[in-house]
């Protein structure tokens, strides 16, 4: 175990039936890291989370949290997170407060710093002058938002948050991104799954792709972007017009759509191109007007990954 | 340092209790099966016999403690499983045998406090106990006894549909009532009945009950204690060891 490392995973796998669900996936969480774990529905996220937080047992490989395994020595892994998860799992005949109270307990909290740190995270959530009514009757957002609340009663070490934001309006997923960069910012692990680009774009250092159980990339989501072949895109202008066949014969051009005055080309290899673009303008004795290198979006290389694996 | 760990699972432990107290004495299937039904069965055997009411407090006793004491337990896992609330206890600083000891407590104290309103009855209409201290001891160990077996009522099949399991639970149930002296006093049932009886804890309890109040006793009250105890054993052990193998089928 490198004491680097908030979560270590080794060949983890988890089969249902006949359906693997997580097939054999290796990876790492820095500690104080922001890791975001991306997949479209079915890909293996939740399956993974559900391991990791000690819920259902792999059927072969492992993982620590904090060097402590999560099947051998569950207590001690349980103690150090708090957990989000994807369907709402808070009491709904109890009230927020006494959500609160019983998280609280059994994650061992004393009283005095229950209720100051219940009282606190009420405030902050914007639930406290409905802490007395009973769950049954909140909105999801007030759910999810109390959830977080039951996730961050005993201040855990490393926060796993599956689909935090999902199915809320824009002002409650700002809230809650905002308070994950906050928490992160002040030392917390925080291992995030969604299949939201944007989201895992604003927030993650790194982030990892997978689909049919299988991780198809781990990086962070610049680089991700950046490494994708076949979906760098250049656009260019020159001072004449341009049969856009030709150009599809250059080494490491794949594509090319004519937009208005410039072409837009689809690239394995960004330099390479570029040299080659700048050498077929000479020999045609034709001016570049401008060129631009284009990275993919996120979603594309989601899409194309998802596609590929 | 074991003994922290265990001393500090049996406080969350309590946790766990105070959130079925809040949650679950108040679910209609609970009090049905736990109160509404043992008053109307006491109510239909007792109205139109002549019976003497001395000779009717421990099976009131008996049928209380077992119906109250059995009737959150098999309730608890299943709901919680619907509700995906239990993954939120399998997911907590808690283990699994915390959490069904949780559920036993909480059984328990349902069935002590529904019990000792016949026994205040009891006294208000001038039944004298005779052994008051093992009546006290009796109710307290049958009724986690019970609870105890309300736990492995909702063990098998591992659904997550409380009222398959509260059918199933009152398959058991009743058929229980029935042979343990509760109607029929043990000493008047014929030798194959007495050997059925035998293997229902409620006998022991009613027999230790019919003791307290009565005075006398079918088996020797030490016979009925150390029974009660080997049950409550093999209740739990076979419980926990049940939820351990089939946990996972209700995540």
């Amino acid at each position: 175990m490198n004491s680097e490392n908030a979560v270590e995973v080794t060949n983890l796998t988890k089969q249902f039936n006949n359906l693997v669900a997580v097939n054999h996936i290796s990876f790492e969480v820095k500690k104080g890291e922001l890791f975001g774990f991306l997949g479209p529905n079915g890909a293996g996220k939740t399956t993974t989370i559900r391991m990791l937080t000690g819920v259902i047992k792999p059927d072969t490989g492992t993982a620590s949290i904090f060097g402590y395994d999560v099947v051998k020595q569950g207590l001690k892994t349980r103690q150090l997170m708090g957990i989000v998860p994807e369907m709402s799992n808070a009491y709904v005949d109890l009230s927020a407060w006494n959500n609160l109270m019983l998280v609280g307990g059994l994650y061992g909290v004393n009283k005095s710093q229950r209720t100051e740190r219940a009282t606190s995270l009420l405030k902050k959530f914007g639930l406290y002058e409905r802490r007395k009514q009973i769950v049954k009757g909140f909105s999801k957002g007030m759910k999810q938002k109390l959830l977080l609340c039951m996730a961050l009663i005993s201040e855990p070490q490393i926060l796993f948050l599956d689909e935090p934001t999902s199915g809320l309006d824009v002002e409650s997923q700002r809230l809650i991104k905002d308070i994950i960069r906050e928490l992160n910012a002040s030392g917390t692990t925080v291992f995030l799954t969604t299949h939201n680009m944007e989201e895992a774009n604003q927030l993650c250092d790194r982030i990892a792709i997978i689909n049919h159980g299988k991780i198809a990339e781990i990086d962070s989501p610049e680089k991700v972007r950046h490494q994708s072949c076949g979906l760098q895109t250049i656009e260019i202008s020159f001072d004449k017009p341009v049969n856009a066949e030709e150009l599809l014969r250059l080494p490491s051009v794949n594509g090319a759509n004519k937009m208005g005055d410039k072409l837009r080309l689809c690239v394995n290899e960004t330099n390479e191109a570029i040299d080659a673009l700048v050498d077929y303008a000479r020999q045609k004795k034709l001016n570049i007007i401008a060129l631009n290198t284009l990275a993919p979006s996120l979603e594309d290389v989601f899409l194309k990954l998802v596609k590929e694996s | 340092m074991e003994k922290n760990i265990y001393l500090d699972q049996f406080r969350r432990s309590l946790f766990i209790v105070e959130k079925n107290i809040r949650i679950y004495y108040s679910k209609g299937p609970v009090i049905i099966f736990g109160l509404l039904m043992p008053f109307f069965l006491f109510l239909s055997f007792y109205i139109g016999r002549d019976m003497p009411i001395v000779a009717l407090i421990p099976g009131l006793l008996g049928m209380t403690a077992f119906f109250t004491a059995t009737s959150t337990g098999p309730a608890i896992v299943p709901w919680e499983a619907r509700a995906k609330t239990l993954e939120r206890l399998i997911s907590s600083p808690v283990s699994l045998r915390t959490i069904l000891l949780g559920d036993v407590i909480s059984s328990f104290l349902f069935g002590i406090l529904v019990t000792v309103f016949p026994v205040i009855v009891s006294l208000l209409i001038g039944v004298e106990i005779v052994y008051p201290l093992i009546l006290v001891f009796g109710v307290v160990l049958s009724t986690f006894c019970f609870a105890s077996f309300s736990i492995l009522l909702s063990a098998y099949p591992p659904t997550d549909n409380p009222s398959t399991v509260m059918m199933l639970s009152s398959m058991i149930k009743f058929p229980l009532v029935f042979i343990s002296g509760i109607f029929i006093p043990i000493e008047e049932l014929p030798v194959w009945g007495k050997t059925i009886s035998s293997i229902s804890p409620l006998t022991y309890f009613t027999d230790l009950a019919k003791y307290s109040i009565q005075g006398n006793s079918y088996y020797p009250i030490e016979l009925n204690i150390i029974v009660l105890i080997a049950f409550t054993a093999a209740f739990l052990f076979t419980a926990i060891k049940i939820h351990e193998r089939t946990i996972q089928k209700r995540l």
